[in-house]
């Protein structure tokens, strides 16, 4: 009962500050001015290699 | 970066998603699980509250075997459903709510509900049951179920395992010998008698003699009349 | 060597299996272990034959065989899964149908698991496991790992469905709602599900894209989530190995927590993360862009798979379960509403700047549709989990509604919207055969589940509020089977909803099998053409 209460009072004071502040940086490293670049060549990269891998492609193997 | 390198780093990637997603996902689990193993209100002992004789376990696997918790539930105390691995609060009431049904209904009341509901409920939309009452049983493995129980922390004696077999025949004899059976089980244990009786009517012992056996002693366990429960938590 | 050691190993089932059948407790242990062991015999026969030849895996294609498989079981456990729920909705209408012949065998206590583990774990679990064997390796071009590891998981999901759903008939189950198989079966999916861990990972390993697309993530977390919540939640002791019976290690206030930690979360990681890793991969590809926006997607994740972990109490409200634990529940799926419109908003805006696709492509409009009900479901369950309400909705239709329009409306409609994108590439044909078959599916869905949903509002909250109205003295009003009585109507118009979906689907098994047997191949593009 000591334990639960004690982590209790942890979880209501400052480690739910740490999860907020957590949370906080996650998006502001997702939405960082510098990875605009980045997001779009990933998100774009769904519409790349649709019929075989990267491998197969004879562009890829002199690379 | 030679080839070699790259790799690894990308491997280290794929790892550290797997990592770091198992963690987020462990935090919720274990704050909300572990303290229920400590916690007073969860694990309090209630007077009364015993082990289900072997015959009433056997009626609650037939229970659990025909999917009877996907319509019904028993809204109880903690105490009252520590022995129930797994729990039945059921999370639809299609029919109403058996907590506290042990005792309601005679036995035979329940015969006609389980053999046709609509003769005793007309609105009701239960299914026939009334196979249980030819499948005739012999406890072969009862022994082996106490015991499973025991071995999992329900608080069965050696008595009790040993004579699994006897108990489970005896409370449906109340001609016979069941004083075995109310001594390991019933008032001086635990507080409250033992329902003997002949709970389906027939000479054989049914299904349907292990399931109304159930049901009888379902909420019976606990005498509100001087317990009452902490509110507040 | 290998073809060797499969051989032992596959003989070495066989031969259990058939001694564990000899010596079964009960007959539904028996009937699963006369199942393992002809499905050993045939595997054994199947390598035996296969032995001598030669080992060929084209690193140059993509493993698609499976994928095929993946797309015909989910249709067909679909259609399985639907009629099963139409059989016991008309069940509880007319509890006639719950016939005396069948000996119990068929009564709704039975078939009820055998309808929800078809749906969930048939027929999203196929949906699941294809899509994400697709995606993969799209995602990272590169064949999927494990060479004819695939296959394994593949038989061994369906070798898990159907001595689960053998067993249910039988009466082996675990009695724990969404986790019904017993201790055996239980065994047999964790080994499938860690095949499937290995098969994901090592193809992300092995990838050439040098990131991890966002939709590998909800696929990747799901997988690990379900295996963790599997492996807890069904902890239990065997009565005897030749027995279906078993004693779970929890009990009482502590299994209901576990129970609905895992419960929740089959609905939050199995049919919630899995299902919006099928959303962001199928729903950008079939409408051409990217989408709306990645950054979004990353939080939507991370705060998604946090936050849904803790929801599982409200489930327990108004229980013996501590308070703090059900307001605990509470608060955190009401803060979940938030990612999930935020994906919901992701998911729907990668449309813009091409809406009029939507009046011209009955696929990305059933994709569409199933966001919205991804939308308003995760709006509905976190109002219904506020006490307040719950004390309302708990116990009643309203649950089993809003159950539905999530299951129907998002995971049925987003996979039927995958399977028509799926079958004419998998295939390799020009097209679909009928896009009018697929508006005609769209619309009988669509009706079919405005009609259930609505139903099981009208029912949920008429019961609920008869169940606590009381007269001036304080009595209850009406008897238990008053309500009973009342909901009869509503129970005919589910039934009718579920019939209504159930011939949609029937529709989309003609539509796909005439597109692979009736329309023209595509025109290849796997000659050797340099890369575009």
């Amino acid at each position: 009962m000591e334990t639960y209460t004690f982590l209790r009072h942890l979880a209501d004071s400052w480690f739910l500050l740490a999860m907020t502040l957590g949370f906080l940086a996650l998006c502001v490293w997702a939405f960082r001015p510098g990875s605009r670049a980045m997001h779009q060549d990933v998100a774009n990269s769904i519409f790349r290699n649709d019929d075989r891998p990267a491998d197969a492609h004879p562009a890829n193997k002199e690379a | 970066m030679g080839i070699l390198d790259k790799h690894k780093a990308i491997e280290t990637h794929a790892t550290l998603l797997m990592v770091l997603s198992l963690l987020v996902v462990t935090i919720g689990g274990i704050v909300q699980i572990v303290p229920l193993f400590y916690l007073e209100n969860t694990i309090e002992k209630v007077e009364g509250v015993r082990p289900y004789t072997p015959l009433e376990l056997a009626g609650k696997q037939i229970y659990l075997r025909e999917g009877c918790y996907g319509c019904y539930g028993h809204y109880s105390l903690a105490a009252e459903s520590m022995y129930d691995r797994p729990f039945q609060w059921g999370s639809k009431r299609t029919g109403p709510d058996l907590a506290r049904v042990g005792g309601r209904y005679s036995d035979e009341w329940h015969q006609d509900h389980f053999e046709n509901a609509k003769s005793v409920v007309p609105e009701s939309v239960m299914p026939p049951y009334g196979f249980l009452a030819d499948n005739v049983i012999d406890g072969k493995y009862i022994q082996d179920l106490v015991s499973t129980h025991a071995l999992v922390g329900v608080p069965y004696t050696e008595d009790m395992v040993n004579n699994a077999l006897a108990d489970f025949k005896a409370q449906v004899d109340p001609l016979g010998d069941f004083d075995g059976l109310e001594a390991r089980y019933g008032e001086d244990a635990f507080g409250t008698p033992i329902n003997v009786r002949n709970f389906d009517g027939q000479p054989e012992l049914t299904e349907m003699d292990a399931l109304i056996a159930y049901i009888q002693v379902l909420g019976t366990m606990v005498d509100f009349s001087t317990y009452t429960p902490v509110a507040n938590r | 060597m290998w073809d060797y050691l499969k051989l032992i190993g596959l003989g070495l089932v066989a031969v259990c299996a058939a001694i564990a059948a000899n010596y079964a407790h009960d007959l539904a242990y028996q009937v699963n272990a006369i199942t393992v062991m002809l499905a050993a015999g045939l595997a054994f026969l199947w390598v035996l034959r296969t032995a001598g030849d030669p080992k060929v895996t084209n690193q140059a294609e993509y493993f698609d065989g499976v994928i095929r498989a993946g797309a015909i079981a989910t249709a067909f456990w679909g259609v399985v899964g639907f009629l099963v729920g139409v059989v016991i909705a008309t069940q509880l209408a007319f509890p006639q149908l719950n016939f005396e012949w069948a000996q119990g065998y068929l009564n709704f206590g039975r078939l009820r698991p055998l309808h929800t583990s078809a749906v969930i774990f048939a027929f999203g679990g196929n949906a699941l496991i294809m899509s994400s064997f697709y995606i993969v390796q799209r995602t990272s071009a590169a064949r999927l790992f494990g060479g004819s590891l695939g296959w394994f998981v593949f038989w061994g999901w369906q070798l898990v469905i159907v001595l689960a759903a053998t067993g249910y008939v039988l009466g082996a189950t675990q009695a724990k709602e969404y986790a019904e198989p017993v201790w055996y079966v239980d065994i047999l999916i964790t080994v499938v599900w860690v095949a499937f861990l290995v098969a994901f990972m090592g193809t992300l390993f092995k990838r050439k894209e040098p990131h991890i697309y966002v939709a590998n993530w909800f696929l990747l977390s799901m997988i690990l989530t379900v295996a963790m919540l599997h492996l807890v939640n069904n902890a239990a002791i065997p009565v005897s190995i030749f027995g279906s019976a078993q004693v779970q290690l929890y009990a009482g206030v502590q299994d209901a927590m576990v129970q609905w930690w895992y419960g929740h979360n089959a609905v939050g990681f199995f049919l919630t993360a899995g299902f919006l890793g099928m959303m962001y991969y199928f729903v950008p590809k079939q409408a051409e862009r990217p989408v709306f926006s990645y950054k979004l997607s990353i939080i939507h994740f991370w705060a998604l798979i946090f936050l849904y972990i803790w929801a599982g109490p409200h489930h327990l409200h108004y229980t013996a379960l501590p308070d703090w634990a059900s307001t605990l529940g509470m608060v955190f799926s009401v803060i979940l509403w938030m990612p999930s419109w935020g994906g919901m908003i992701n998911g729907l805006m990668t449309l813009s700047g091409a809406w009029d696709k939507l009046r011209t492509d009955p696929i990305i409009r059933m994709m569409v549709v199933s966001i919205g009900f991804y939308g308003m479901s995760t709006f509905e369950g976190p109002m219904m989990s506020i006490k307040a309400v719950n004390s309302l909705s708990h116990y009643t239709d309203w649950t089993i509604g809003h159950v539905h329009s999530g299951a129907l409306g998002w995971n049925g409609m987003i996979t039927f919207g995958v399977l028509y994108y799926l079958v004419p590439r998998l295939w390799n044909r020009e097209g679909l055969y009928s896009l009018k078959l697929v508006s005609w599916h769209f619309w009988l869905a669509t009706i079919g589940i405005v009609l259930y949903a609505s139903a099981m509002w009208v029912t949920g909250i008429m019961e609920g509020l008869m169940w606590r109205e009381v007269d001036a003295n304080g009595f209850l009003v009406n008897a238990f089977a008053d309500t009973v009585a009342a909901k009869f109507p509503m129970y005919v118009v589910r039934a009718l909803g579920g019939g209504l979906f159930l011939a949609g689907a029937i529709i989309m098994c003609w539509n796909l099998w005439m597109t692979v047997r009736a329309q023209p191949a595509r025109e290849t593009k796997h000659a050797f053409v340099p890369a575009e």
